[in-house]
């Protein structure tokens, strides 16, 4: 082989590689380390004394776990569900050809490049009694208004799922326009030949068209929902109290403000487990979806 | 009764016109062919017919009725469409009582109607199937099944066979036919494939350029073309148009192709004596150039016998294409398969002049 090329060759294969090792060492090897540290009494620091499933029953029987466990039911529900619907529904809006729809586009998409931080500061901002909306609104003269969210107890978790829906459901819009873009213009003057009204031609055509971009679209919010953590610091650093904890808060609550590495571990792979739950039978589908589509090939 | 009138239908996007004055006009019963090459705005005219777009001018009548501003469902249409348009998320079964329940029709009666078409397309065996586990013949059927559920005052087919391959498409074409014989339903039917257009027209309308060049029965469309584009564009191979110089000789009129000793002399009709000395284009079918021993009529001198260099053969099986010189022009002869012509060599040619089409080479319009 000339010397040129067994460099090119070099290049290639660090560049390729390197990347590949490195992500494998930090995905899988920490995964596993972390998954048997959760099986020792390691507390501060990590030691290898066996202590079974203990760290697991402890977690799940403590009251921050169950709590954040109840509020990502709550959260991820909610925050699933109306983020695909805002989404969808500013999709179909934009897909009118309305004019300005760049701008529009534009504007749904933005928070989605802002990141959860900046997100939940924002929205902290808005949601305090002292200088948010509360504030404004009594200041026009309604001085009865309350819109405390952030620090009622019972109200907390939606504050969170506000300030989520606003973050997700422009990336969800340009999934879902996407994939109306892509529907045959055809289909639509068939449906209108037919005689089929707006209503009819999404709710029987179009949305069904594109059912996959529907999963799609779930999958990834609810993966987004398991993962949040940074959102929730920022809006309510999971309070008041613990009223707004989620799992991923838990786990960091155990390892570095409890120092109890064993028990933050054991969530932790209970978290990773969830996602996993989420992920795998998803993956599953596709790679279904595309053994089918080559199988027709 | 006419099903379908088009009076002044023009078509503007922003500044540029694309559909310039068509007027048409059938009756109940007709399968007329929208034929043209692609760009030349077929589609749009079908869309506007169809009410799916509207025109910026002019006016079409279905049935006798206006259609200006009706909605398109409420056209009384059916349409076919070239991506065949079936509705992946449903059934066969369900694509055709769709518009069936959009409309309301009552479910005992979609059922009647739809084992009715089922069985006049032979597709009851996909009833239950999903468009993406059809052939591309099968999705066919099932796109014309959906609109001949409906009972319509026009049938709309955008070229609908262009999708299939060749075997399929001459399959389909033929049922087409056979299903309009039957039903003695009105079609219009947008297609750039002209042989489409001569077998299944009733009338023909060759379109370029957003206008109307001919507009008339497939007989007359062929042998009596409009203008040059039409004359190249209808058959295949298409018209020889070659130019030629026209002269009086006695009472008749003679065309003269090429000059000098290779110079081809043709008898054509009648035409005003101002006319004589004119440079015209003259226009041959191939099939009218073939070998010596046909026989084209019983008319006294209409066959001319000539000897002509032979340049190319193309055997097709049923006959040979033959590429020749007339008059140091090139043109297309059709002669019997068995004629054996050995190319570079010189051979003789029987031409039928009846069907020799003349035209002004300035506006290219058909004079003779």
């Amino acid at each position: 082989m000339p010397p040129r090329r067994l460099l090119g060759e070099g290049i290639r294969s660090i560049v390729m590689w390197a990347p590949l090792v490195v992500s494998c060492a930090y995905v899988v090897l920490f995964s596993l380390w972390t998954t048997a540290v959760s099986l020792t009494r390691s507390t501060l620091l990590p030691d290898y004394s066996w202590a079974g499933w203990r760290n697991y029953t402890v977690v799940l029987n403590s009251r921050n776990w169950q709590v954040a466990y109840a509020n990502l039911a709550i959260y991820g529900t909610l925050f699933v569900v109306l983020a695909t619907a805002v989404g969808l529904l500013l999709a179909v809006l934009i897909d009118q050809r309305i004019r300005g729809e760049n701008v529009f586009r534009t504007i749904f998409l933005y928070p989605i490049a802002v990141s959860f931080v900046v997100t939940g500061t924002v929205w902290g901002w808005l949601f305090n009694p002292s200088i948010g909306l509360q504030k404004l609104v009594q200041g026009w003269g309604w001085t009865g208004f309350r819109f405390g969210w952030t620090i009622d107890r019972d109200l907390a978790i939606y504050a969170i799922v506000v300030a989520a829906i606003w973050h997700g459901s422009g990336f969800a819009m340009a999934l879902f326009l996407a994939g109306l873009r892509s529907v045959d213009a055809d289909l639509l003057k068939a449906a209108q030949i037919d005689g089929a009204g707006p209503w009819r031609t999404y709710t029987r055509v179009v949305l069904p068209t594109i059912g996959p971009i529907f999963v799609s679209v779930l999958v990834m919010l609810l993966q987004f929902a398991i993962k949040t953590y940074d959102l929730v610091v920022a809006l309510t650093a999971g309070g008041p109290g613990i009223s707004s904890t989620l799992p991923a808060l838990v786990v960091y609550d155990f390892m570095f403000q409890r120092g109890e590495l064993g028990r933050g571990s054991a969530a932790a792979v209970m978290l990773l487990a969830s996602l996993a739950v989420v992920v795998l039978p998803y993956s599953a589908f596709r790679l279904w979806q595309n053994r089918r589509r080559f199988a027709r090939v | 009764m006419s099903a379908l009138t088009i009076r002044n239908v023009s078509k503007r996007f922003g500044p540029v016109q694309v559909l310039h004055d068509i007027d048409l006009d059938i009756d109940s019963g007709a399968f007329l062919i929208l034929v043209g090459p692609s760009g030349c705005r077929k589609s749009t005219l079908l869309s506007i017919i169809a009410g799916l777009e509207s025109a910026t001018e002019g006016s079409i009548e279905i049935g006798g009725k206006p259609m200006n501003g009706v909605p398109a469902k409420d056209r009384n249409i059916a349409m076919v469409f070239q991506s065949y348009a079936l509705y992946p998320s449903m059934t066969v079964r369900q694509n055709m009582t769709f518009g069936m329940e959009c409309r309301g029709v009552p479910k005992r009666e979609q059922g009647a109607i739809l084992d009715r078409v089922a069985r006049l397309l032979q597709i009851e065996a996909l009833l239950d199937r999903k468009p993406s586990q059809l052939s591309g013949g099968q999705r066919q059927r099932v796109a014309m099944g959906r609109a001949l559920v409906r009972d319509p005052l026009l049938f709309l087919f955008d070229e609908p066979l262009s999708n299939l391959d060749a075997k399929l498409r001459l399959e389909m074409r033929m049922e087409i036919k056979r299903l309009h014989q039957r039903l003695g339903s009105t079609i219009v039917y947008v297609t750039h494939d002209q042989i489409e257009a001569m077998t299944l027209a009733t009338r023909i309308a060759v379109m370029h350029r957003g206008v109307v060049q001919q507009f008339a029965d497939p007989d007359t469309v062929y042998n009596r073309p409009a203008n040059l584009f039409v004359a190249r564009f209808m058959g295949a191979p298409p018209m020889n148009t070659v130019p030629a110089r026209l002269d009086r000789d006695g009472d008749a009129m003679v065309a003269t192709i090429g000059v000098g000793e290779a110079a081809v002399r043709l008898p054509v009709p009648d035409l005003p004596a101002a006319w004589a000395g004119r440079a015209v284009v003259l226009g041959l079918r191939p099939e009218c150039i073939a070998e010596p021993t046909r026989h084209f009529s019983d008319m006294e001198g209409t066959t001319i016998t000539l000897d002509a260099p032979v340049e190319v053969i193309e055997p097709t099986g049923a006959e040979t294409i033959v590429l020749l010189r007339l008059g140091g022009e090139q043109v297309l002869g059709r002669v019997a398969p068995d004629l054996r012509l050995t190319p570079g060599t010189h051979a003789r040619f029987a031409i039928d002049t009846r069907k020799i089409c003349l035209f002004d080479p300035q506006t290219e319009a058909r004079i003779a």
